[in-house]
Order: structure tokens, then C-alpha cells, then sequence
């Protein structure tokens, strides 16, 4: 597993691809408050790892692999930031800081758990960005403590097919979905089970062509949305990333 | 049975060539209708074999039985219903594993079958050989390779139809599922064998457990308690297999159907193909938009280039007509005539034939390439944002040139709704006659700053209507899943096919109405009414849009041909210098109110063949309220920031 530092740099990303803009290694290093070039080389570490498309100048987009490694913590860090606001009555500018410091030591046990008593909170309460989707195999919550249960069994890595990118490849884990579209989905074979390697991305969060059982598929981003496709974590993500200042950063959004 | 009449459907997916067989089949002993209450096109046709008469069904694209989408249900409802004598499954060899999908659905409805293994060719350029008599042999059924666009294997095709009929094959065993699966599929299908159904029992079983709705109602309105049976068999499969049931019976299906392919597949070394590397640049972030606007202006242009050419050649020609006409029948009742009878006729060629056949043969070409799918897969997010998927960009584009057949090319949006939506806010884009109104009038008397701020209104006021009609219309949004067609030649007889159907369909259906509509429009005239029309709606026209009393009149012969409101206005004003009967708000007030108040009696017609009268006038209403109320404001509205 990675160590907390790819933690940080795999959030601190994922904030910034949230808005839609590639990751820029000045922001970065701001953000996170180290220098430059070691942004620079930590980023290139991420690439060769596979969790994040890196380009000179251009930045760092965090891949189907890498953002099923940072939907992990973003999802600890807001269901934290519900719970502490709404069932503690935290302040709201408060809860971002404490929720940093307690979400690398949260279990997914104890975030499943909030997230039930918190009746599937949408957003977070200080910037009101989307809360990651539960990557368990749930239709819903009355599942959830079994699923859990299987997916520390046999743990795995599970993202939206809407967040791979291009060349990535990946096999449908399950289809969350209503009934039309989940029996269109299926017919059209993302059946669990089927390896699918996506060919092309629409920009503008258009579609995503996939190329599935010998033909090719394009689905609507929505559509994407609602198939969970699991990640074969062939190149985990290695210990030992240079040091990344844990406390003292500048984080984005506090609420002033 | 020794029948000479045989009924044979065609069944595939979507994009696998099954039109192509089907016109090689019927050549032009076709013809194209509408299923009952859809606006899905049902072609049929009569082909003579073997001292046979075979009336062939060319069924909508369709990838399951689940009954997802209208052309789905249209399927599965013709099948179940109306068993035809054999069914030819398509299927792309190209894409076998998919494919097979749907053919081992249908091996479970038991029906006599024929597999064409179509478009064997584009298999073996794509590395893949496929051994079709060792599939035939697992099927249980005959496996013909077949090319359709080259008449490839048709013949044997039809000999083993032939042969089916006869029944001299053997009925396969349905496809085993694995155990866990089986036994509950065989014991829930005992269960029924007390129900009265028109379909086999093992079918009903597999859907009822997928949780059919259709199913469900017609078995539990006979025997309810077997609801209970359906719910303890779920959750058994459920806790077997981990996925739901209907998951997992897809799963299995689709398992079956890898075994199958691969088994019968033999792989050359996969190569990037042509179409790969096109795509790379046609769906490109930037070269692809580039393509994409060069391709639609080429169209646009050479579409409208060659209408507005043989509109003014038949436009002429008419006006040819129409002097030699008065000329050897002088008189008003004999102008009458004319006015009334000829002149809708003339309004309704001039329209259809330069405009609609060129476009309908630009569309199917595109259709035909796959590029369809391409733009559809750039306009996808942006078109999401008023609600629509990416193919709806298509009308939208298309009615700048004109509305009509804009309309009827709403038909690419899978359900009735978007379909519906799509063509309302087609008929609100302004096509060429109104940009004629616009830009006559507005831009040069004006300014054209003036006339681009009417095109920015209607673009919102589109924009904000249909996102308006998709929260008032009831249903789920459906999002793009389509699949990306491998890019090929068009072929001619297929496009030249689908313009002269569409044609005829146009003439039968909109001719009419249009030639109603001006001769009751011209009778009114004649009569007087129209002078009392205008009185009743000064109260409108002048009072509220501030517009001249003549205007009334015009408004209401715009609604034949909308570019003739500025024709009109000019003679029943006795200038073409509108500056000087007109102010620059009046001239602002009535090209909008001309740009929004009603479709053209065309487009009605076409709404009106597409989606009911009753739809296409509510249509009507709700853009001449829209007229008048927002006219009337953007007139105080002008006249309170000081314009005159």
C-alpha cells in the first residue's frame, strides 16, 4: 500500500483535476509546501507507477489507477468533514484541518460505517464537492456491512469506468445503475467479469469509447459513471516516496 | 408444412449489415411503413424463391430481449407475437462474442433459425477466421457466411431458410447454463407449465428471474403465487453466485457466448486497423472539432448550395406555369384556383424535393460511414448540457438549412421522448427562410449587431426550453450508449433508397395538409375574413408587439412560407425600403415574432406525421404564446431603454 505521503500528493492532485485542470507542479508545491523539483521527481515516481499521466509544463492528471487510490482518501476525508460538522456540530471551518489528521488512521470499516449513519451523505460540508461513490458492490445500504465484509476479504481496487484514461484497461467489478440502463448495460456485455480497455476519451467530459468483446462502445459519461470497473494492481505504488511534510501545509478551500 | 407463403424476419444487432441483406433480397419489392403507434420504420418486402412467395420483415437494431428501447421491445414483441415461419439472425463475424449474445436470447424462444455470419470480409481483415460449420454445430442451427453488400452467400442463405421451414433440422437443446443456474432456470420453468403462455416456458423463466416487468405482470395476473417461487429462486441465485439474478444470467450468457466464439474463432495477429487510426485524429481534442465543423459546413453547403439551385430552377419553372395559366384563364375565380389549390402544391415541392432529398442523402451517407457516431461522440458533453445525448446535435445543426427534414431526422434519438423534445426545439432553430427575414430585414435596416442579437435570443430560448421540456415530460434521461460503427463506403443503392422512401412518405403525408392549409388560408382571404383576422389581432400586432396593422395578415400567410412575410409586407406596404414605413424596433419586434411564432406549415405537417396532430398543435400553440409574450416584452422592453 502507499505510504502517507503518495497519499497527500494523490489528493492534493485529485483537488486539483476535480476542477478539471491538470495538476501544475508550482500549485503543487504550494499547495503541499515543498520545492518544486521535488514535486517534479515525486511526480515522475507517480507516472512510472501508473497512477498519474505526467507532462512536463503541463501537469498531472491523476489516472483510472491513481484515482481509485486518492476516491479512497478523498472519501475518508469528507465523510469525515459530514461527520465531524453535522453529528459532532464542529464548526465547518474546523473540520477540514481535523479531518486531515484523522483520515490516513481511519479504517475502511469505521468510513463504511459513517457513511451509513450519515445516510450516504452527497458532499462535504465545507466546499460542498462531491463525495466519492461507496466502491462496494451495494445496491443499497442494507448491503453494505456484508459487502464490506467480502471487500476486506478480498480486497480490491475499484473505480468509476468515467475515470480511466485513454489506453487503460480494467474489468467490470459491477453496474450500479437503474433498471433500463443496468439491462442496456449488460446487454451491451459489461457483464461482471469483462476486461474492456478504453481507446478514447471524449473531451469536455464527453463520452468514453471502450473497446469491449471485440467491438467498440461509446457511453456517456453518466453511463461511465455508473459501471465500476476493477483495477489490477500489477504496479502497486512503492514505499519509500521522498518525505512529504504532513502538518503545515496549505490546503485549498478553507472557509473563511 | 408445404406452405408457398413463408414469413421471414431478419434480427441483429445494430450496424451488422441486416438492411443490407435484407435490400438484396427484396430489391424493390419493398416498402416501408411505420410499426403500429412508433416512429420506427417496419420495411417489409416479397421475395419469389424456390416457386415461394417469402414475405421478409427487416427488424429494428437490437442487441437483447430485454425490452430496453422502443426498437427493442418492437423486436421481442414481433417474435413472440407474430412467430414468422423462420428468423434469420445477422450477425457481424466481426464481432462474434457480441453478437452471439442476442443469438443464444433467441435460441431460448425456440424459433426456426438461420445465423448469416455477415461481413465475413471485414473478419478476415481484421485477422479473424471463423469456422462456420463448427459453429452451426453448437448452435444447433445453420450458420451461412454471408457479405450482404456484395450479394455474397444469399443463396444458400435462403436455401437453408427454405430447408428450416421444412424442418428438416433438428431442433437444438436450449444452451445449458451451469448448474447452479440451470436447475433453478428448469425448476422455475416447471412451475409454469401450468400457465398458459404463447411462448416456451424456459424463456418465460429466464425472464421472469431477470425480473421482466412484462413477463412478471401477464404470469402473477394468472398464478400469484408463483411470484414467491420467482423471489426465493432470486435470491438463491443471488447467494450462489454473489450478483444479482439478472446479472448473473447475463454473465452466463455472455460466458457461453466467449466460449463459443473463441472456440470457433481462429486469430491472425492483431493489427491496428485503418479505422483505429482514423479515429485518432477524428476524435482527436482538437483536429477532431476541426474535422467534425469542416465535414457539417461541406454539408451544409452543398445541401443547401444544390436545394436553393433546383428550388429557384423549380420556382421558376412554376412561375412559368402560373403566367401561361393566367394568361389563358383570365378572371379571379381562375386566380383563385390557382392561389388556392396550385400554389400549395408549388409551396410544398419547392420545399421537398430540392431540400429533403439532398439532405436525406448527406445524412445517410454520414450514417452510413460511421461518421454519425463520431460527431455524435464530440457533441456528446455539450449537448448534455440542455439534456440531450450527442446524436441530437444532428437535427438541431440541420434545421439552420430547414426545419422540415431536421424534424424527420429526430427519429436518431432512441426514445419517444427525446425524440419529441428534440424535434420542438428543432422547429425553434432558424432556418433559412427566417434567416432570409433576418437578415433582409433586421441587418440592413438596422445593423447587423441587431441581427445577431436575435440569433443569441433564440438560442436561448432554445437552450432554456428544452431543458424546461425535459423536467416537465415525464421519463428517464437516457444517456449515449452506441455503438461506434467501423467506418465503410456508403453505398449508393441503399441512399438512393432511403431518399426516395423518405420522399414518397413526405408527399403522402405533409402534401395534403399544406394544400389544406392554403386553400383555406386563400378561401379566407377571398372571402373577407382575413380584413376581420387582422382587426381582431390589432390588439395584438399593434398594441401589444407595436407592430402596423398590416402585419396581422402577413403573419398569418407566413405561416406557408415564412420568408414570404417580407415578400408580403413589401408589396401590401408599397416599398422594399423598410426604413421608411418601419422602425428600427418594429423591424427588430417582427423579425423575432417571425423567427418564433409557429412553424412553417411543412414543419407542422411533419410534426404532425411524426408525433400526432394533437402534439404538433400544442407544439404550435406554445410557440405562437411564446411569440406574443416575449414580443410584446422585448418591444416595451426596447421602447423603455429609449429606442424607437
Amino acid at each position: 500500500m502507499s505510504t502517507d505521503s503518495v497519499q497527500e500528493y494523490l489528493e492534493a492532485i485529485h483537488a486539483f483535476n476535480e476542477t478539471g485542470e491538470p495538476a501544475k507542479t508550482t500549485e503543487l508545491a504550494e499547495k503541499l509546501a515543498v520545492s518544486p523539483p521535488s514535486v517534479t521527481e515525486m511526480l515522475k515516481r507517480l507516472a512510472e507507477d501508473g497512477l498519474v499521466e505526467y507532462e512536463p509544463y503541463k501537469g498531472a492528471t491523476l489516472t483510472g489507477m491513481g484515482m481509485a487510490y486518492a476516491e479512497r482518501i478523498v472519501r475518508k476525508h469528507r465523510l469525515l468533514e459530514r461527520y465531524l460538522h453535522d453529528s459532532l456540530g464542529l464548526k465547518r471551518e474546523k473540520v477540514h484541518d481535523e479531518a486531515c489528521r484523522l483520515e490516513h488512521s481511519l479504517s475502511d470499516d469505521v468510513a463504511d460505517a459513517m457513511c451509513r449513519a450519515l445516510d450516504q451523505p452527497a458532499t462535504c460540508p465545507d466546499d460542498h464537492n462531491p463525495i466519492p461513490p461507496c466502491s462496494l458492490e451495494v445496491k443499497d445500504c442494507d448491503d453494505c456491512v456484508a459487502a464490506r465484509k467480502k471487500a476486506n476479504d478480498r480486497p480490491r481496487l475499484v473505480t468509476q469506468l468515467s475515470n480511466l484514461r485513454t489506453g487503460e484497461e480494467a474489468v467490470v467489478a459491477f453496474v450500479r445503475a437503474g433498471n433500463g440502463a443496468y439491462k442496456r448495460l449488460l446487454d451491451m456485455g459489461l457483464t461482471q467479469g469483462t476486461r474492456l480497455r478504453v481507446v478514447n476519451v471524449a473531451p469536455f467530459k464527453g463520452p468514453v469509447e471502450i473497446a469491449v468483446r471485440d467491438t467498440r462502445l461509446a457511453l456517456g459519461r453518466g453511463l461511465a459513471s455508473f459501471v465500476f470497473v476493477e483495477i489490477s494492481e500489477g504496479k502497486a505504488p512503492r514505499h519509500g516516496a521522498p518525505p512529504g511534510p504532513h502538518s503545515g501545509r496549505r490546503w485549498r478551500g478553507h472557509a473563511q | 408444412m408445404t406452405s408457398q407463403h413463408l414469413t421471414i424476419a431478419l434480427i441483429g444487432n445494430a450496424n451488422v449489415g441486416k438492411s443490407a441483406i435484407f435490400n438484396q433480397l427484396t430489391g424493390l419489392h419493398q416498402h416501408v411503413s411505420n410499426w403500429p403507434g412508433k416512429t420506427v420504420e417496419k420495411a417489409e418486402g416479397t421475395l419469389a424463391f424456390c416457386g415461394r412467395v417469402l414475405d421478409i420483415v427487416d427488424l429494428p437494431g437490437t442487441y437483447g430481449l430485454t425490452a430496453y428501447s422502443t426498437d427493442e421491445s418492437i423486436s421481442r414483441e414481433y417474435i413472440t407475437s407474430s412467430a414468422p415461419d423462420v428468423l434469420i439472425n445477422v450477425v457481424d463475424a466481426a464481432a462474434l462474442e457480441r453478437n452471439l449474445f442476442l443469438t443464444l436470447e433467441l435460441l431460448e424462444l425456440q424459433p426456426h433459425m438461420v445465423v448469416a455470419l455477415n461481413q465475413v470480409d471485414v473478419a478476415e481483415r481484421k485477422g479473424l477466421n471463423i469456422d462456420s460449420e463448427r459453429l452451426a454445430r453448437i448452435l444447433g442451427v445453420p450458420v451461412v457466411p454471408t457479405v450482404g453488400t456484395r450479394n455474397f452467400g444469399l443463396q444458400s442463405l435462403m436455401d437453408e431458410v427454405i430447408r428450416v421451414s421444412l424442418g428438416r433440422y433438428q431442433r437444438s437443446s436450449p444452451i445449458k447454463y451451469s448448474s447452479d443456474l440451470e436447475s433453478r432456470v428448469r425448476q422455475l420453468a416447471d412451475t409454469l407449465e401450468a400457465v398458459n403462455l404463447s411462448f416456451p416456458k424456459r424463456w418465460a423463466a429466464l425472464r421472469l428471474l431477470e425480473g421482466d416487468n412484462g413477463i412478471e405482470a401477464l404470469v402473477y395476473k394468472e398464478k400469484p403465487e408463483i411470484e414467491a417461487v420467482v423471489q426465493r429462486l432470486r435470491s438463491e441465485i443471488e447467494n450462489v453466485t454473489g450478483e444479482d439474478a439478472g446479472s448473473a444470467l447475463a454473465s452466463e450468457l455472455y460466458t457461453i457466448a466467449h466460449r463459443v466464439s473463441s472456440d470457433v474463432t481462429a486469430h491472425d495477429v492483431r493489427k491496428q486497423t485503418f479505422g483505429e487510426r482514423v479515429d485518432r485524429l477524428a476524435l482527436h481534442s482538437a483536429i477532431g472539432y476541426v474535422m467534425m465543423v469542416l465535414v457539417i459546413v461541406f454539408m451544409f453547403y452543398s445541401v443547401f448550395f444544390l436545394g436553393e439551385h433546383i428550388s429557384s430552377l423549380l420556382d421558376q419553372g412554376f412561375l412559368q406555369i402560373k403566367s401561361a395559366y393566367y394568361s389563358s384563364f383570365p378572371g379571379d375565380f381562375a386566380g383563385f384556383i390557382w392561389a388556392g389549390l396550385i400554389e400549395g402544391v408549388v409551396a410544398g415541392t419547392t420545399v421537398a424535393i430540392p431540400y429533403i432529398v439532398p439532405f436525406i442523402i448527406a445524412l445517410s451517407i454520414l450514417e452510413d460511414t460511421g461518421y454519425l457516431a463520431r460527431i455524435a461522440f464530440l457533441m456528446d458533453s455539450a449537448m448534455h448540457k440542455i439534456g440531450f445525448h450527442g446524436k441530437g446535435f444532428i437535427p438541431l445543426m440541420l434545421g439552420f438549412g430547414c426545419n422540415v427534414p431536421a424534424c424527420l431526422g429526430c427519429r436518431i434519438m432512441e426514445t419517444g421522448r427525446e425524440r419529441l423534445i428534440c424535434a420542438f426545439a428543432t422547429s425553434l432553430v432558424p432556418c433559412t427562410a427566417r434567416s432570409i427575414v433576418i437578415m433582409g430585414m433586421v441587418a440592413v435596416y438596422v445593423g447587423f449587431g441587431w441581427a445577431a442579437v436575435l440569433y443569441i435570443i433564440d438560442f436561448i430560448i432554445i437552450f432554456a426550453l428544452s431543458r424546461l421540456a425535459f423536467k416537465v415530460l415525464p421519463g428517464e434521461p437516457t444517456g449515449l450508449v452506441m455503438e461506434m460503427p467501423r467506418y465503410r463506403r456508403p453505398s449508393l443503392d441503399k441512399t438512393m433508397k432511403k431518399a426516395w422512401v423518405n420522399l414518397k412518405e413526405f408527399v403522402y403525408t405533409a402534401f395534403p395538409l399544406i394544400i389544406v392549409g392554403n386553400f383555406s388560408i386563400q378561401l379566407s382571404n377571398v372571402v373577407g375574413l382575413l380584413s376581420i383576422v387582422q382587426l381582431a389581432m390589432s390588439p395584438v400586432t399593434v398594441l401589444w408587439l407595436g407592430l402596423p396593422a398590416v402585419t396581422g395578415i402577413v403573419l398569418i400567410f407566413g405561416i406557408l412560407r415564412k420568408e414570404m412575410t417580407m415578400i408580403l409586407l413589401a408589396s401590401l406596404m408599397g416599398t422594399t425600403n423598410f426604413a421608411l414605413v418601419m422602425t428600427p424596433v418594429q423591424m427588430f419586434v417582427f423579425a423575432f415574432v417571425v423567427m418564433i411564432y409557429i412553424p412553417c406549415i411543412a414543419t407542422i405537417a411533419v410534426l404532425a406525421k411524426e408525433f400526432g396532430l394533437k402534439r404538433a398543435a400544442m407544439i404550435s400553440f406554445v410557440e405562437v404564446s411564446l411569440a406574443i409574450v416575449l414580443g410584446g416584452i422585448v418591444h416595451y422592453g426596447l421602447v423603455l431603454l429609449g429606442f424607437s
